[in-house]
């Protein structure tokens, strides 16, 4: 089963939801997969041991100049304005190849090669049960989904995962959580949250992902989030107080099961909560089909 | 000689748009006769890679010069590479970018003058 902790404002508390829900998970192999290849912080809680760093690289063209007649067709093909064809000389611009692998596949003098680009790296590592796996995109790349495709390949459904999504509701976020069987979105609650919170839910009903809210800092700001989820029977997961010692422990790298050990009961009974939801999704589904 | 002018509407008295990957129009114009044509920009449309489409317009024009606001990285590298003589910081209508051109008191860049994607803002 995947689980997605995502939230559409960035600073509501994903991370500190994500962390702690894996750290609550009393299975043998736990995956914890970060996303948010832009930014990943998972590790600092979670404290990985036997770091492995993996190049990350994605197929750009490489044109045989030699060979090249100039007629232009990898430009016409290019979706993405990557190659440009001038008299005598073709322009590649790598960071704006989608790496499709049309140019090469149709170049009529096979004089268009794929060669690698490294776009950023992938680091794993283990802590007791959990084995965490992250991406790392290099400073100044446009595009974080190729890294974060490459980065959920390691998943094993075999597993309970959790996924860390970056924060936002675009394109990597996406990537991140569409084959998710849950996702659990974590807010604030206040009107900048409630918002990014609305987009979320928006995407949620878009990819009809069964759905969850968690509220962070509950306490603070006002009661819009709670009203709005009430409003649209949306379920509230979990109310975390918006308290100095969880935001200090946070700061030292702590996750909240660790300062607050009693957390790891309420992390469990939505585990249960969620496995239920998807049992029963999976149930319904397949006697759908069988009506078709 | 002929030049291209970004512009913002479809005579010689628009202004001069100061984007070049998401102008509305490029002016073809010839300076010897002020004979012009337009053309439409189908990279302001684009996702992604507009300026670049945009220079391969302007070099497939057969102009030798670009007048307009500002131009990013992207356009730069490829207007570069097919030889257009690029200038930025062009205002004022096409009429009179071209009167600015022809007695020689715009010069030539040295480089992108703005980053990617400001046209967009």
């Amino acid at each position: 089963m995947i689980i997605s902790v995502a939230s559409g404002k960035g600073g509501t508390g994903k991370t500190t939801i994500s962390t702690s829900l894996a750290l609550s998970i009393e299975e043998e192999h736990v995956q914890f997969i970060d996303c948010d290849v832009e930014e990943p912080n998972s590790f600092i809680f979670l404290k990985p041991d036997n770091l492995q760093k993996k190049s990350a690289t994605v197929l750009v063209p490489e044109i045989d100049k030699n060979k090249c007649t100039f007629c232009g067709l990898c430009q016409e093909i290019c979706e993405y304005n990557a190659l440009v064809v001038l008299k005598d000389n073709v322009l590649v611009l790598p960071e704006l190849c989608h790496s499709c692998g049309g140019c090469s596949l149709l170049c009529p003098e096979k004089a268009i090669s794929e060669v690698d680009r490294e776009i950023g790296t992938i680091e794993m590592g283990k802590r007791n049960n959990i084995e965490i796996v992250y991406g790392r995109l290099n400073i100044g790349e446009a595009m974080p989904v190729p890294l974060v495709k490459m980065v959920k390949k390691y998943i094993q459904k075999t597993n309970t995962v959790v996924i860390d999504a970056p924060p936002g509701t675009s394109c990597p976020v996406i990537e991140a959580v569409k084959d998710s069987d849950y996702c659990i979105l974590v807010t604030e609650p206040t009107p900048f949250g409630l918002n990014d919170l609305k987009l979320a839910v928006g995407i949620m009903r878009e990819l009809n992902k069964p759905f969850g809210v968690i509220i962070n800092r509950h306490g603070m700001g006002d009661s819009g989030v709670e009203e709005y989820c009430r409003e649209e029977n949306i379920e509230i997961l979990l109310k975390v107080p918006f308290e100095k010692e969880i935001a200090v422990a946070y700061s030292n790298g702590i996750p909240l099961v660790e300062l607050y050990p009693d957390y790891k009961k309420k992390f469990k009974n939505i585990l249960n909560m969620i496995t239920n939801i998807v049992e029963e999704r999976a149930k319904t589904k397949i006697i759908q089909e069988r009506q078709l | 000689m002929k030049v291209i002018v970004t512009s913002e509407g479809k005579d010689l008295d628009s202004k001069v748009d100061q984007r070049f990957g998401r102008a509305k129009y490029f002016m073809l114009v010839d300076t010897d006769t002020m004979e012009y044509q337009v053309i439409d920009n189908e990279a302001a449309s684009q996702g992604g890679g507009a300026g670049v489409k945009a220079a391969q317009i302007t070099i497939d024009s057969g102009a030798k010069v670009l007048l307009t606001g500002n131009v990013g990285p992207n356009a730069y590298e490829v207007l570069k590479s097919g030889g257009i003589d690029i200038i930025v910081g062009v205002n004022g209508t096409i009429r009179e970018a071209i009167q600015k051109f022809k007695s020689g008191e715009l010069k030539s860049e040295g480089g992108p003058n703005v980053a990617s994607h400001h046209g967009l803002q």
